[in-house]
C-alpha cells in the first residue's frame, strides 16, 4: 500500500496534491461555475493531458516536442470521425447526392466513403485509434529522429514541420477531412447527446477522471527505473549510453506514450468542445502547450493542470478584453517565466509555499525546534 | 582479418584519421586477462581516442579491436557496454540530478531494455551490490547525496563506482586522479589496485607520482603509435620518450 502510494501519487505529499487538485476540479468549480464556464475548464483540461505528456517528455526526459499538437489532433481527428459518421446517417442526410456520407464530402462531390474512413464505423476500433494513431506516428517519427541521433533543437524544429505538414495537409484535402473547417456539427456517441447540459456535465467529469488516470500512469512510470533513465538521459545522454541503455529507444518509447496521452486530449476534446479543425493541430497550439507546462513548471504533472487552467483562464478574460494584446501577453509570459521561474508555478511552490506553510505549521504546534525534521527535503521534487 | 589470441582485448592497425589527420595510427597493443596497464603520452598522442574507439564514441577508420575475441568496431555504444566494457570519461561524468544511491542503481546491468526499466525492482540482491560498490569507492557514508552536492574526488569515485555497478571485464579509465588531492591520488590507486584482482583496467593518467603508484606496465603513446612498452623505469629511460613528453 505505502509503495503503491508511493509509485502513484509521489508519496503522502503528492497525495495531498492529488486530492487538492481533485476537489478543486470535481466539487469547487462544478459548484461556482456555470455550465458553459465549465464546459470552458473541461476543454482546458483537454489541453491538460498534452501540457502533461510534456511533463514527461520535455521536463523528465528532456526531448521538447513543439509538435505536441498533432497527437492532439489525431486524438482528435480519430474521435470526430466516428462522431462525424454517427452523425450522418442516410436518414438525416437524405437531403445529399450521396446519402449517408458525411456533408463535407457531399460538398465535394464524393459518391462513396473512403477507405480509411470505412474502420472508424466501429466505436472499438475509433477508441484504439485514438491511442495507437498517435503513437504509431511518434513511433515513425521517433525512431527516424532518434536512431539517428537527431536531438534537442533539431528535433523541436523536425516536430514543428511536422505540424505545419499535418495541418496544411488536412486544410488542403477538404473531401477526406474536413478541410478548414474541420469536422462540424458532431451531435451524438453512441445515440447519445453529448450537447445536453447533462451530457456536458458527464463529460467533463470523464475528463477529469481520465486526466487524473494519466497524472498517475505517468507518475508510475517516471517512479519507476525508467524515470531515472530519463533523468539522466536528458542530463548526460552519453553517460546513458555507455551504461549499457539503448537511448533512442527510451526517447521512442516516452515520445509514444506522450502522444497516446495526447490523443486522449484530442479526443476528449471533441466530445467537449463538438468540432475539430486544423487550427487546432499545427504549429500556435503546439507552441501554446509547451507554454501551458513550463508555467505549471515542465517537471511537475500537477503543475502542468494548474499551469493550463491558469494560462487559458488568463487568455480568455484577457482575450474579452484586449483581443489584440493577448498575443504579446502569452509571448511575455512565456519569457517571464523562462527567465524568472524556470520551474514555474511547481518551483514557486517548492520554494516559497512550502518553507512557509511548513513554518506556520510549526509556530502553530510551538514545539520545541529539536527533532523537527524541517530542513531536510527542502530541494525535493514535488512533480 | 586478424586471427584470434589469448588476449583479452587485442587492438591490431588500429587507425582513426580526421580529415586525412591521423589521431591514431596503425596501432598495436593487447591487454591480458586481468592486466592493469597504465597508457601515457602527451597531449595528442591520441590516449583519449583509443579509449574511445574501444567502446565505440569514435568510429575507426580502419583495423580491430577484439575484445574476447570478439570483434568490436561497428558494434553500438550500448553492446559494447554489455559486452563488458566500461568507460570512465576524462571529465567525471555523473548524474548530478540524482543520489549516489540512483546513480549507483541506473547503472546496474539488469532493466535495461524500455520493458525492463519500467518492471524493475530493487531486489536485495541490487541493495547489497550498490552497498559493496559504495564501500569499494568510499562512499557509503554519501548514498543519499546528489551527485551535485560531491567534492571532485568523490565524484570520480563515483563514475568508477558506476562502472563497477556494471560488473564489466574490462575498464577503461581515463584520467581518474586529475584535480585530486594526494590524499584522494594514493586512495584512487589503492582502489584501482583492489578492482584489478578481478577485473582487467585500462588507464589513461598524467601523473607520473600515481603511474609510479600503481607499479605496472605502461604503454607511451605519440603521434597515435606506440612509442615504448615496458615497466615504467624503462619507459621513463627511453631516450624517446624523454625527448617528446618527460622532458629532460
Amino acid at each position: 500500500m505505502n509503495t503503491l502510494n508511493k509509485r502513484l501519487f509521489g508519496g503522502n505529499e503528492g497525495l495531498l496534491g492529488t486530492l487538492f487538485l481533485a476537489i478543486i476540479l470535481v466539487v469547487v468549480l462544478p459548484l461556482t461555475l456555470d455550465i458553459f464556464r465549465l464546459n470552458l475548464m473541461g476543454k482546458y483540461l483537454t489541453y491538460a493531458f498534452v501540457a502533461v505528456s510534456l511533463v514527461l517528455l520535455w521536463g523528465n526526459a528532456g526531448v521538447l516536442s513543439l509538435g505536441q499538437g498533432v497527437f492532439f489532433g489525431l486524438g482528435g481527428y480519430c474521435m470526430a470521425m466516428f462522431l462525424k459518421l454517427e452523425a450522418s446517417d442516410p436518414v438525416t442526410t437524405k437531403i445529399q447526392t450521396t446519402p449517408g456520407i458525411p456533408d463535407f464530402m457531399d460538398w465535394n462531390q464524393l459518391t462513396h466513403l473512403p477507405a480509411f474512413w470505412v474502420p472508424f464505423k466501429s466505436f472499438p476500433f475509433a477508441t484504439l485509434a485514438i491511442l495507437i494513431v498517435p503513437a504509431v506516428i511518434a513511433y515513425v517519427v521517433g525512431a527516424a529522429m532518434f536512431k539517428r541521433r537527431v536531438g534537442g533543437v533539431y528535433f523541436a524544429v523536425i516536430t514543428q514541420a511536422i505540424a505545419l505538414i499535418l495541418s496544411l495537409g488536412i486544410d488542403g484535402n477538404q473531401g477526406l477531412t474536413g478541410g478548414r473547417n474541420g469536422i462540424t456539427d458532431l451531435k451524438t456517441l453512441l445515440g447519445w447527446d453529448i450537447r445536453t447540459k447533462s451530457g456536458q456535465y458527464t463529460l467533463y467529469f470523464v475528463s477529469v477522471a481520465l486526466l487524473f488516470g494519466v497524472i498517475m500512469l505517468s507518475r508510475w512510470v517516471l517512479s519507476s527505473k525508467m524515470g531515472r533513465i530519463l533523468n539522466a538521459m536528458s542530463e548526460k545522454e552519453d553517460r546513458v549510453r555507455f551504461s549499457g541503455y539503448d537511448v533512442s529507444d527510451f526517447k521512442i518509447f516516452i515520445f509514444c506514450l506522450a502522444a497516446a496521452i495526447s490523443g486522449i486530449g484530442g479526443a476528449m476534446f471533441v466530445l467537449q468542445v463538438g468540432f475539430i479543425s486544423p487550427s487546432l493541430v499545427g504549429i500556435v497550439p503546439s507552441i501554446e502547450m509547451v507554454i501551458f507546462a513550463a508555467v505549471g513548471g515542465k517537471r511537475s504533472l500537477l503543475g502542468a493542470v494548474y499551469g493550463t487552467l491558469l494560462v487559458n483562464t488568463g487568455k480568455s478574460l484577457f482575450s474579452e478584453t484586449f483581443p489584440q494584446l493577448w498575443l504579446y501577453a502569452m509571448g511575455g509570459l512565456f519569457i517571464l517565466v523562462v527567465v524568472l521561474m524556470p520551474n514555474g508555478l511547481a518551483g514557486l511552490w517548492a520554494d516559497y509555499a512550502k518553507p512557509w506553510l511548513r513554518g506556520a505549521k510549526k509556530r502553530l504546534l510551538e514545539r520545541p525546534p529539536t527533532g523537527e525534521p524541517t530542513t531536510a527535503g527542502t530541494a525535493v521534487e514535488t512533480n | 582479418m586478424s586471427s584470434n589470441t589469448d588476449y583479452l582485448l587485442a587492438i591490431e592497425d588500429l587507425t582513426v584519421s580526421f580529415d586525412g589527420f591521423k589521431a591514431v595510427d596503425s596501432l598495436n597493443l593487447y591487454l591480458d586477462q586481468n592486466e592493469l596497464r597504465v597508457i601515457i603520452g602527451p597531449n595528442g598522442a591520441g590516449k583519449t581516442t583509443v579509449l574511445d574507439l574501444i567502446c565505440g564514441k569514435t568510429r575507426a577508420t580502419s583495423g580491430s579491436v577484439k575484445f574476447k575475441n570478439r570483434e568490436m568496431l561497428g558494434m553500438p555504444e550500448h553492446s559494447i557496454v554489455r559486452s563488458g566494457i566500461g568507460r570512465k570519461f576524462q571529465t567525471p561524468s555523473i548524474y548530478e540530478n540524482l543520489t549516489v544511491y540512483e546513480n549507483l542503481e541506473v547503472s546496474f546491468p539488469r532493466g535495461r531494455g524500455v520493458f525492463g526499466a519500467l518492471a524493475f525492482k530493487t531486489t536485495s540482491e541490487v541493495e547489497e551490490r550498490i552497498q559493496s560498490v559504495a564501500e569499494t569507492t568510499f562512499l557509503q557514508d554519501h548514498l543519499h547525496t546528489e551527485g551535485a552536492f560531491l567534492s571532485h574526488g568523490q565524484k570520480q569515485w563515483l563514475e568508477i563506482g558506476m562502472l563497477l555497478a556494471q560488473d564489466p571485464k574490462l575498464l577503461l579509465v581515463d584520467e581518474p586522479v586529475a584535480g585530486m588531492t594526494d590524499v584522494e591520488t594514493h586512495q584512487t590507486a589503492e582502489l584501482l589496485k583492489e578492482i584489478n584482482k578481478d577485473k582487467t583496467v585500462m588507464v589513461v593518467e598524467h601523473d607520473m607520482t600515481f603511474v609510479r603508484e600503481l607499479g605496472v606496465k605502461v604503454t607511451c603513446l605519440h603521434e597515435g603509435t606506440v612509442l615504448a612498452e615496458g615497466t615504467i623505469d624503462q619507459v621513463s629511460s627511453n631516450e624517446r620518450v624523454i625527448e617528446v613528453y618527460l622532458g629532460r
